[in-house]
């Protein structure tokens, strides 16, 4: 017996867009680049958390594989982040992202 | 009592998710962001995906959490971070994020009702039928998604390794 049977499917969209929203505002309201990244995992979350339910709605196991590709890519998304996170603290010794303007003509 | 259960896990993932935003402790974040994942593995087991709730339990809060925290320790980030956004930047990034919000539940609320779900045939989201689809249907993304993991274990090595020049 799936929940997605007595609870209503708009409940989910309104809670992934909800865990959406406050990882985009985490991603402008900080500057540490750790919290950064911890937001953008947490909108993954949320399309993942919004990806099961619809799989669950429509009975397809289709979502739940796509749910799988989309963590490889946010492990690999980690992996290499934060290894440029560790080289830039050993170059400019801070995590702050207003530092990293150099890119900026 | 599943309605009960999903507006706690709700509000927990909606509390925690708001934590992990505004706490000035990076490790304190860290924390709150586990407890996020834990209430989102809960939705996971509700909606009938047992075994991705067991892999989202192992994959983020037993690995990237913990390259999270490593990554804190090691740079001794676990203090209050001094620097902050000023005030200014701060209320547009909540109009920002509040406006988004506003607008997806617009759409949604524009949208027509979606039909009765169907009715469930077998557990789909068992590692059997998991595996089934998997393996099968999606043979080659899986294959691809190894490779793009070599890559990014290669480049981490490389970014993370000191120069020796």
């Amino acid at each position: 017996m799936s929940s997605i049977q007595t609870i209503h499917i708009n409940l989910y969209i309104l809670l992934s867009s909800v865990l959406f929203c406050i990882g985009v505002m985490g991603v402008l309201f900080r500057r540490n680049v750790i919290i950064v990244f911890m937001s953008i995992e947490l909108m993954l979350n949320a399309i993942n958390l919004l990806l099961v339910a619809f799989s669950s709605y429509w009975n397809d196991p289709s979502g739940q594989i796509f749910v799988f590709f989309v963590m490889v890519v946010a492990a690999a998304e980690v992996a290499v982040g934060l290894a440029i996170l560790i080289m830039i603290y050993r170059n400019t010794g801070t995590t702050d992202i207003n530092v990293l303007n150099k890119l900026k003509g | 009592m599943t309605l009960h259960l999903f507006y706690f896990l709700s509000f927990l993932a909606i509390l925690c998710a708001l934590m992990v935003v505004l706490e000035k402790n990076p490790v304190h974040s860290v924390l709150y962001l586990v407890v996020t994942f834990f209430a989102i593995a809960g939705h996971y087991i509700l909606l009938n995906a047992q075994f991705l709730a067991a892999v989202h339990i192992i994959v983020y809060a037993g690995a990237i959490m913990v390259l999270f925290l490593f990554v804190i320790m090691l740079l001794n980030l676990n203090k209050e971070s001094e620097f902050h956004k000023n005030n200014y930047v701060k209320g547009a990034a909540v109009i920002a994020g509040g406006l988004l919000l506003v607008i997806l539940v617009g759409a949604l609320k524009g949208t027509a009702s979606l039909p009765a779900p169907e009715a469930s045939v077998g557990e789909i989201g068992l590692v059997e039928n998991l595996g089934q689809v998997l393996f099968k249907q999606f043979l080659l993304p899986f294959e691809i998604a190894s490779l793009l993991f070599l890559s990014a274990m290669v480049g981490a090595v490389m970014l993370g390794k000191r120069d020796t020049k």
